[in-house]
């Protein structure tokens, strides 16, 4: 009876920005077309870029590899349609450097079925067929790091996992596709929780899920297989919750260490909607060539939840969604840590989980102020860094100070203190800023 | 799209804000100050309306100055300086000569404040910097009290307000004494019930505690406050008074009449509370406190001074950046501690 009064569960400091979830997150995911030539690029994750294995004017069909893992760290790349390969040559990427792709010009009358690849078989696959099907079908975090799953998933010999951490939390405002593949791909996700609790070797999952989703929490819970040993658990709604160590400590009470992998608590931690592609795409030997991601924003007229063929040009996603006229921002994942872009002529890749377009009334800058020490970057700061201090460091251009006395290097950039700063400084964009002159420094000393 | 002709602005995350602003901020402690100032005047008539309305005006149109002299945009519009008249004017006594409110509004905006770098770099809270020249140059003046509820406060000025410059005030012979001196000088204590609806004379906003409370209340509700600190401070105070009256009821006045008597309850909720000169972390808000309440403590009953508010917290605004030098949040994942 008490637990109606009880609060949710969830970690300390954070903020609560609004949600605006409200436009997207009834809308059914829908297949997005097909561009008139895809871009994909080689390195769409951290780590080494994929190596081609086609050849400029060959055919391929669609879900065909195209590009091998370059080493462990490293994907796969497959065709996100079935065509020609136009050329392979350099593009555009979020970084606003060139950086080489394979360009695809999809058949127009082809029915794009997808091929399929050697199925890894749950009950007779090992522990490294498993991984070695993960890296072969081209996984890495949907959640937006785009770290390579299997390099996450190969659990170092001197640890111990006890928990595998399914993250559906999803606080970003605006994005719903988390939410979206919860409630359409309960069968893939619990599928991929098995193979990725054989891969761990782990006994039980946690799907932690926030407390502005009850429809995926009621729906996941009864469809939850009785062989399963996996639970669905309610945190509160907070940013930056969806952050690995963030909702360790929210579900399990453990605090991931300075510099340290959420292994070191014995726990390992998996994007929702990874895991939905693992248990979808493993029993058919498939590769990763389209995601979901949502299209919102006041500038958008289009808004939904799309089924997007990885390497579709953001100039022609914008042009099908519809951006408006007055749009003045556009930005890859959402509007907390999302990337602004630096042209529109780079392609979706495997770690966008959406764009948002803003009008002018959302991006009106605001006039800076001095710092007052009001604290408030203090108390949002999820990592208990003092903000302040770090900016006013960043301003003296004392980023050694910054690192070594401050933890500079523990921040994970989610934005928090820029969000509440009454004097709008610019504190995140300062840190990220300092950690590029930090690297430079300490790589030329 | 460059063909459909749209300017796409490159901004690093995040996209969008709380919407807080620093002069937001600044309006609302105005906001929680003006029931002050509007007792104030009830309880002491024109001549703390002329302190109060001259003492803004001084700082305001100080910083407006110094700022046009310095060829910077004027920064009066954070409503900093506002704050800083308002609250500078209401620790005077309310008789006293205007002159001499304007050189104090000068001064501590100009030294404390200007010098420093202008609001954010402030070490010490400008009100209190000039409040504390005034009572070192004009020592009489600083403590000539005026009654409060006097009979013609609403038709006739005090004549040591229109004192000219640099010549001696000559107040009329209905001085009173502030509860703190009538209890240090002539051991007379003062009802806690007058203390707290401000019926007695003293410093022209530090009289009523419950309308700064409740000042202090909204700024607390709305996050503008950090409540901790005057709940150190009367925690402090009320814990080391209690203890001597304990040991002592002769020597040592009660609880209530620490609490209620003086500028400490205006201290501790207006002028302690200055984000820019106190600690940036819980904890070292609390460790401020506790200093501030102890050095009230130990000036009001052992010192010379009947009173200590305004040294104790101008000593511990030195103190906070070496509180904050010692007291760091606990980052995450670095264990316990």
């Amino acid at each position: 009876m008490f637990s109606v009064l009880r609060q949710h569960r969830s970690f300390a400091h954070g903020i609560h920005p609004p949600q605006a979830k409200d436009d997207t997150r009834g809308l059914a995911v829908r297949q997005f077309p097909f561009a008139p030539v895809m871009i994909v690029p080689l390195a769409q994750h951290i780590g080494k870029p994929a190596l081609p294995v086609v050849r400029e004017g060959q055919e391929v069909e669609r879900g065909q590899l195209i590009a091998e893992p370059d080493g462990f760290v490293s994907v796969a790349m497959h065709a996100p349609a079935s065509g020609v390969v136009q050329r392979i040559a350099l593009a555009p990427a979020i970084t606003g450097r060139m950086s080489p792709a394979i360009y695809i010009k999809p058949f127009p009358g082809s029915s794009q079925e997808v091929s399929d690849g050697v199925p890894c078989d749950l009950a007779t696959a090992s522990v490294d067929d498993i991984l070695l099907a993960i890296q072969r079908a081209g996984i890495v975090g949907l959640g937006g790091a785009a770290f390579p799953t299997h390099v996450k998933l190969k659990v170092p010999a001197d640890k111990t996992i006890d928990t595998l951490v399914i993250n559906g939390v999803e606080c970003e405002p605006y994005l719903t596709t988390d939410h979206r593949v919860m409630l359409e791909q309960q069968a893939d996700i619990f599928t991929g929780i098995r193979y990725l609790l054989k891969v761990t070797g782990t006994a039980r999952a946690i799907i932690g899920v926030e407390a502005n989703k009850l429809d995926v929490v009621d729906a996941l819970r009864a469809a939850l297989p009785a062989d399963l040993p996996a639970t669905v658990e309610v945190v509160a709604v907070k940013y930056p919750q969806g952050a690995e160590k963030m909702l360790l400590r929210a579900l399990l009470g453990r605090e991931v260490p300075s510099g340290g992998l959420p292994s070191d608590v014995g726990v390992v931690s998996v994007n929702v909607a990874t895991a939905a592609e693992i248990g979808r795409l493993l029993p058919h030997g498939r590769g990763i060539q389209e995601r979901v991601i949502t299209i919102g924003g006041p500038a958008i007229s289009k808004k939904g939840n799309y089924r997007i063929p990885i390497g579709t040009p953001l100039r022609f996603a914008l042009d099908y969604a519809g951006l408006a006229d007055n749009a003045s921002r556009v930005f890859l994942g959402g509007p907390m840590m999302g990337q602004a872009l630096p042209s529109l002529d780079i392609p979706i890749t495997k770690g966008t989980s959406g764009f948002i377009a803003f009008t002018d009334k959302q991006t009106a800058a605001a006039m800076e102020y001095p710092c007052i020490h009001c604290a408030y970057c203090v108390d949002a700061c999820p990592l208990f860094l003092n903000p302040s201090q770090l900016g006013l460091l960043a301003r003296a251009g004392e980023v050694e100070r910054m690192a070594d006395e401050y933890h500079l290097l523990d921040c994970f950039e989610c934005g928090s203190c820029s969000y509440v700063c009454p004097a709008h400084i610019p504190l995140v964009q300062r840190f990220r800023a300092a950690k590029g002159l930090l690297r430079k420094r300490r790589a030329n000393p | 799209m460059s063909n459909r002709g749209h300017t796409l602005e490159l901004r690093s995350s995040p996209h969008i804000a709380s919407g807080a602003s620093v002069d937001v901020i600044m309006r609302n402690v105005v906001w929680a100050l003006l029931p002050v100032a509007a007792y104030a005047i009830y309880a002491f008539g024109l001549a703390a309306a002329m302190t109060l309305l001259v003492a803004v005006i001084s700082c305001v149109a100080t910083e407006h100055l110094l700022c046009r002299l310095a060829t910077t945009p004027s920064t009066v519009r954070d409503w900093s300086v506002t704050i800083t008249g308002l609250l500078y004017g209401l620790t005077l006594p309310p008789a006293l000569p205007l002159w001499m409110v304007a050189c104090g509004g000068i001064m501590g905006v100009s030294m404390a404040k200007f010098l420093f770098g202008g609001l954010g770099y402030n070490a010490f809270n400008p009100a209190l910097v000039g409040r504390a020249i005034l009572q070192a140059a004009f020592p009489a003046a600083m403590t000539s009290w005026t009654p409060a509820f006097g009979v013609d406060r609403f038709s006739q000025v005090p004549g040591s307000t229109f004192t000219v410059p640099f010549a001696a005030p000559v107040y009329d012979g209905t001085t009173g004494a502030t509860p703190l001196s009538l209890f240090k000088f002539d051991g007379q204590l003062t009802g806690t019930g007058d203390l707290l609806l401000g019926l007695t004379s003293g410093s022209a906003g530090e009289t009523c505690a419950l309308l700064i409370l409740a000042g202090g209340i909204y700024l607390a509700v709305r996050k503008m406050l950090n409540w901790r600190i005057p709940a150190a401070i009367l925690v402090t105070v009320a814990g080391l008074s209690w203890a001597l009256h304990q040991l002592a009821p002769a020597d040592y006045p009660p609880v209530g009449f620490m609490l209620f008597s003086g500028g400490l309850m205006l201290g501790a909720v207006f002028m302690a509370t200055d984000m820019v000169a106190s600690p940036i972390t819980h904890a070292g808000c609390v460790a401020y406190g506790v200093l501030i309440g102890l050095l009230v403590t130990v000036i009001r009953l052992w010192g010379g001074m009947p009173e200590g508010v305004m040294y104790a917290i101008l000593i511990a605004n030195a103190a906070s950046p070496h509180i904050d030098g010692l007291i760091q949040p606990r980052v995450f994942g670095t264990g316990r501690g």
